[in-house]
């Protein structure tokens, strides 16, 4: 037992401005959020309705158990990216417990853009293959999509990580054992058609549910056949006549029934075995974290206040505590699940770095779950320190996030820049989840030294050829870089790219991550092989 | 008489239950008797010994004779207690054991018989100076005399077809204008109805209670009376509520009815235990209705009041002993009521109801009850069941009585209601939030009783239940809870908190009464659960109801106890989840609220189209449409009878049937697929 005391002051000023400005940013964060989950605007709501269609969000609180959590990902997702407003991404993706069992549901939102497929909808639909895949979880696909969207065809067809890649991961996750199991609720047209016939299971809705390779308009002008779309490929036609789908469902709210019918035949069992003890919530008020963190990344914290309000209990058993102690590690639970936290407490240096490392080996050793706390400015420089090595000891750190077969989840809970973000689990060291907190900021380096660095080289242009630089000038050369890594190292633009699964509201962060941890229970965990560490 | 050592009791359910505890008591042992359906029954498992009597169809088991006599004669019983019901006033039964040398614990055969004919036994009690209700029953249907005789019995009277039956040819003449215009109406329905126009007119008693005096009487002439019952609180003329001494009473009516009921017993040579009942007018007239030949079910309020035990005096009686007490020993202590607990529902026009009580239990302890109280019971439960019995549509749907007793009517009737909030039936529907409903009636507490009390409060006993937010509340928490603990589980997954990233944790839920529970376009109320606040142990909810906040929290006591804490009220009361429906009961009565996601349909819709289920175990009477034939939704398609009561199934869309699977005549159970019914495609857009 290692309670973990408060030093804050609620009542401080520097409290209750940091609580207004946090309480600010999720406020934004909450209105953005809703108004995202409406989708395609009145218009296109009032139409999908009229075709006694339930709206994505209703399918999937029908399909999910009673009262259940759902853990949405990337709800802001293409948030200002495409000319068009495209909200989710026209598609909604997380995970929810289905007849007991914790599933990845992929929907489609057919009032937005009538399901199409963007670049974005696309890498969104494939991230959550993605989760499935590392969480060994069913996959439940409520198909409502007219397709790729044409005019980004070259960004959504082509490549690797484009269309044809979801039918890839349909079948090489059914061949890991991964249920995938499709819904049929609307349209499924040409390549959106493979996406029930490559399902394990197949469920159609009657006089609404539709699979053609080719829709009416392509048969017509290719052989001149006129036929409708029921009687292409309806209900009728692939419950009866072409065995497409396996359970033909009266309407929407039937369908999902037998969806749940589905995974409740799935004989499925958790895999994940760890040393759990009772949950039990943090002594420390969750509430207060607004408080304490606050929205400047200047103003210095004890991340101990974090780790307090995250953990069961608020008891953390810390690791090396007197050594290297800007990065704090040690073990808690989370929802009674174990966990080893890595937490920023100040820049990297060469000993934390180190620690760091011994820390990972520690719980890939015992098998822990890994909690990554990222608000890191990077790794120390200066020659004292190259000249000691932190680069080699920065690379043990890498290392030994990168090799951890552990289940690893991040949350960015203030500044990722540079090599910092690397040895704090970033998205490229393949976390099972990545989350930021609205506070968070991401980029190579901060917007100011990253026009410190564009200045310095700009002077020494500008001092070779024999002008003058004045500082006004230098000024105003910096501004626009500062904007501009203001603006692309904000959550949003992170998160609207799928840099990370979502934004969260500080406060939910210990039920996200139990959330997860508990997902994350039904892959076995696996046993780490690390790579070579430069001594 | 002769004395004799082993009691048989010719009975089922609380009452042979209750007889043979009083038999064993004495130092009797004590005989079943059962049919198949109660082989394995409460009163078979506490006998000494049992006897099977035959098919679980009454009048091949406990009607049948020859086989209750056999059973005595194998079993060596002296004495058959018959209990009520069944053979209890049965003459030709009392003459087969008197043949057979075996006592039989009740009146002769001759007593039996004289208080048999309705109209015989009037005249007996007319010449024994029992009153009557004032009539006129002659011969002469003369115009002007029968309006003589009305205006003699004074009005209002009521006019009824002397072949009558079914409330036609029956009116109520408020005064002598209106008599002419009444008797003409009445005698053309009743020409219509029965092909006969006689009239007889009686006395119409316009706020008449049914107060009944116990008597008893022993073979050496002795008679007493242990005062009065009032059962008026009835429905269709069966008791639901009865109590003693019945409210307003002053000792003077009370010898007068009571020493009218002895000479009503002794005019006809009575022995044993028996009840005169009587109608009592508003202005203390009080009128022979019948006697009844045997215990009453209602017997123990007189047993709680007068500290006596019925059934003893009744196999003392039998034994040839005298009456163990005289009239002047015999008094009055404090107040007694009685609730009678039935398989029905009332919501359904009392639809008996079948099944297995899964739990079949009494807390006193947790309503604050103790069973004793100054030597005297306080609270008794009579009951013929326990948990894991089976409730069958062969018998009576009684399935206990719970009888309390206090110091006075208010403090009795205070603990009526506390012990049954204390009851927990589950597993079948019973009367119990009906009786509760009818216990703590304003009326009912002011004692404004008559028979009509049940039509006369219709309204508000039956009226559109109102819930208030506390229990829209309260049933909101209990079935998030009650989902929880389903799970045991300590997943984050399985907390039913409905978590949502970035917005409030909502939970949608919709209730109703779940006598709407199929219209969901009823007004249900919605419940939003916004968000859940964990600190420590205790977890805090803010609900949303109806544009009302509230902080609430839940707290589980032992059982299915909780204490529900709403804005900082906390309240103790008993709680599960049904199915859809969430139960909770306290002493101010029982909630029944049916629990709808929001988001949810009714999933078992889609199969409902395609069959229709026997609501319960009953036969089939009639086959109304032919397979194929072309029916409206709503037609009636098949009738069913079931505890002596119709029921119709109708059709569930339009469309036909597909086929029947049982034909007239043929035992269906509950939950049986009577017939497929196959509805009309319908378009869709």
């Amino acid at each position: 037992m290692a309670i973990l005391q408060t030093q804050i002051n609620p009542r401080s000023e520097t409290f209750q401005a940091n609580e207004a400005a946090m309480r600010h940013e999720v406020m934004k964060l909450r209105e953005l959020t809703a108004a995202i989950s409406q989708g395609g605007g009145e218009k296109a709501r009032a139409r999908h309705e009229s075709r006694g269609k339930l709206f994505v969000r209703d399918r999937i609180d029908h399909l999910i158990d009673e009262g259940s959590p759902f853990l949405e990902f990337s709800a802001l997702a293409a948030h200002e990216v495409y000319d068009d407003a495209v909200p989710a991404a026209s598609i909604v993706t997380g995970i929810g417990r289905v007849s007991g069992v914790e599933c990845v549901i992929v929907a489609n939102d057919a009032t937005v853009k009538g399901g199409t497929y963007y670049p974005l909808t696309v890498k969104k639909h494939l991230r959550a293959q993605e989760i499935a895949r590392k969480h060994r979880l069913p996959c439940l696909y409520l198909v409502d999509s007219g397709g790729a969207f044409l005019p980004r065809q070259d960004e959504v067809f082509p490549d690797r990580d484009h269309f044809g890649r979801i039918f890839y991961n349909q079948a090489t996750l059914s061949a890991e054992g991964i249920p995938q199991i499709a819904v049929v609720m609307g349209s499924c047209t040409a390549g959106g058609a493979y996406v029930p016939a490559m399902a394990d299971e197949s469920i159609i809705v009657k006089q609404q549910g539709t699979i053609f390779l080719g829709g009416p308009p392509l048969v017509k002008a290719a052989t001149g056949e006129s036929i409708s779309a029921e009687d292409l490929g309806g209900a009728d036609v692939h419950a009866k006549v072409s065995g497409v789908a396996d359970h033909y469902a009266e309407n929407d709210a039937h369908a999902l029934q037998l969806a749940r019918g589905c995974v409740s035949r799935l004989n499925w069992q958790k895999r994940g075995r760890l040393a759990m003890q009772a949950p039990t919530p943090p002594r420390l008020d969750p509430a207060e974290l607004y408080g304490i963190v606050g929205t400047d990344l200047k103003k210095p914290y004890d991340v101990r206040e974090v780790i307090g309000r995250i953990v069961d209990d608020s008891d953390f058993d810390e690791f090396k505590r007197y050594y290297g102690d800007t990065l704090v590690t040690g073990f808690a639970h989370i929802h009674g699940f174990p966990v080893g936290i890595v937490a920023n407490n100040g820049v990297l240096f060469s000993e934390s770095a180190v620690k760091g490392a011994h820390f990972i080996e520690l719980c890939a050793q015992r098998k822990i779950p890994l909690v990554f706390l990222q608000n890191i400015t990077g790794f120390m420089v200066g020659s004292k320190y190259e000249h000691e090595g932190i680069a080699k000891h920065g690379a043990k750190l890498v290392t030994a996030v990168a090799c951890a077969r552990v289940p690893k989840f991040t949350v960015l809970i203030g500044g990722s820049f540079g090599a910092g973000n690397y040895g704090m689990c970033g998205r490229a060291y393949e976390p099972n989840l990545l989350f930021m907190w609205p506070n968070a900021r991401i980029s190579v380096m901060g917007g100011e030294q990253a026009a410190g660095v564009l200045a310095q080289v700009k002077r020494e242009q500008i001092e070779r050829d024999g002008r003058e630089w004045s500082k006004e000038e230098e000024e105003a050369f910096k501004q626009p870089t500062r904007e501009q890594y203001e603006h692309q190292g904000h959550p949003y633009y992170a998160s609207a790219r799928l840099w990370d699964d979502g934004v969260i509201d500080p406060a939910q962060t210990r039920d996200v991550l139990g959330l997860s941890l508990a997902a994350a229970m039904n892959a076995e965990v696996q046993e780490t092989k690390f790579g070579v560490f430069r001594m | 008489m002769t004395k004799f050592d082993t009691l048989l009791v010719a009975n089922r359910g609380e009452i042979a239950c209750r007889v043979m505890r009083t038999a064993r008591a004495m130092g009797l042992r004590t005989i079943a008797v059962y049919s198949d359906a109660d082989a394995n029954a409460r009163h078979v498992r506490e006998a000494d010994e049992a006897v099977r009597l035959g098919p679980a169809a009454a009048r091949e088991s406990y009607l049948n004779i020859a086989a209750v006599i056999e059973a005595a004669r194998r079993t060596g019983a002296g004495a058959i207690h018959p209990g009520y019901g069944f053979l209890s006033e049965n003459g030709a039964f009392v003459e087969a054991l008197d043949q057979a040398g075996i006592v039989f614990v009740g009146p002769p055969a001759s007593a039996i018989a004289a208080m048999g004919d309705k109209s015989a036994a009037k005249a007996r009690m007319a010449h024994a100076g029992v009153p009557l209700v004032p009539g006129y029953h002659g011969d002469d249907q003369d115009d002007a005399l029968l309006k003589a005789e009305a205006d003699k019995i004074g009005y209002p009277v009521l006019l009824k077809a002397s072949a009558g039956g079914g409330g036609k040819g029956m009116r109520v003449v408020e005064s002598d204008a209106g008599f002419q215009a009444a008797l003409d109406g009445c005698r053309r329905e009743s020409q219509a109805a029965f092909g006969d126009q006689r009239m007889l007119i009686e006395k119409y008693l316009t706020q008449p209670r049914h107060v009944e005096v116990q008597v008893f009487c022993d073979a050496h002439g002795n008679g007493v009376y242990l005062f009065e019952r009032d059962c008026s609180v009835q429905r269709r003329h069966q008791k639901v509520l009865e109590e003693a001494p019945a409210p307003g009473m002053t000792a003077e009516l009370r010898r007068d009815m009571g020493e009218a009921a002895v000479r009503a017993a002794q005019e006809i040579g009575y022995v044993g235990a028996g009840t005169v009942e009587f109608l009592l007018d508003a202005d203390s007239s009080f009128y022979f209705m019948e006697m009844n030949t045997r215990l009453q079910v209602e017997h123990p309020v007189t047993e709680m009041i007068t500290g006596q035990d019925l059934v003893e005096w009744q196999l003392r009686v039998a034994m040839g002993e005298p009456l163990p007490l005289a009239q002047d020993e015999l008094t009055i202590t404090g107040h007694s009521f009685e609730a009678r607990l039935y398989a029905e529902d009332p919501e359904q026009d009392f639809l008996p109801a079948t099944g297995t009580l899964t739990h079949f239990a009494m807390d006193l302890e947790g309503a604050g009850l103790s069973s004793f109280e100054k030597g005297r019971a306080r609270v008794r439960l009579d009951s013929g069941v326990e948990s894991g019995d089976v409730v069958s549509m062969h018998y009576d749907p009684m399935l206990a009585k719970l009888i309390v007793h206090g110091d006075d009517r208010d403090q009795a009737l205070a603990t009526l209601n506390r012990a049954l909030a204390a009851l927990d039936v589950q597993g079948v529907i019973t009367n119990r939030a009906f009786l509760q409903r009818l216990a703590t009636h304003p009326a009912f507490k002011n004692a404004e009783l008559d028979t009509r009390f049940i039509e006369r409060h219709e309204a508000t006993l039956f009226a559109p239940r109102r819930y208030s937010i506390e229990e829209y509340a309260g049933a909101a928490l209990i079935g998030l809870s009650q989902l929880a603990r389903e799970c045991e589980s300590d997943s984050p997954w399985d907390r039913h908190d409905g978590f949502r990233l970035n917005a409030p944790h909502t939970i949608r839920i919709a209730l109703c009464d779940p006598a709407h529970a199929q219209d969901p376009d009823d007004s249900d109320a919605v419940v939003v659960v916004e968000g859940r606040r964990e600190r420590g142990t205790d977890t805090t909810w803010h609900l949303v109801i109806g544009g009302e906040t509230l902080t609430a929290s839940l707290q589980h006591l032992e059982g299915d106890a909780v204490a529900v804490t709403l804005n900082g009220h906390r309240r103790r009361l008993q709680a599960r989840r049904d199915g859809h429906v969430v139960v909770m009961v306290d002493p101010r009565g029982e909630t029944r609220l049916f629990w709808r996601r929001i988001d949810a349909i009714d999933h078992g819709h889609h199969e409902a189209e395609s069959t229709l289920t026997a609501p319960m175990h009953g036969t089939v009477v009639a086959l109304l449409v032919e397979p194929g034939q072309r029916v409206e939704k709503g037609m009636p398609l098949m009738v069913m009878e079931a505890m002596k009561m119709e029921h119709t199934m109708t059709a569930p869309a339009d469309g036909h049937v597909e086929n029947f699977h049982f034909q007239g005549g043929d035992t269906v159970g509950q939950g049986d697929v009577l017939l497929e019914f196959a509805a009309d495609e319908s378009p869709q857009g």
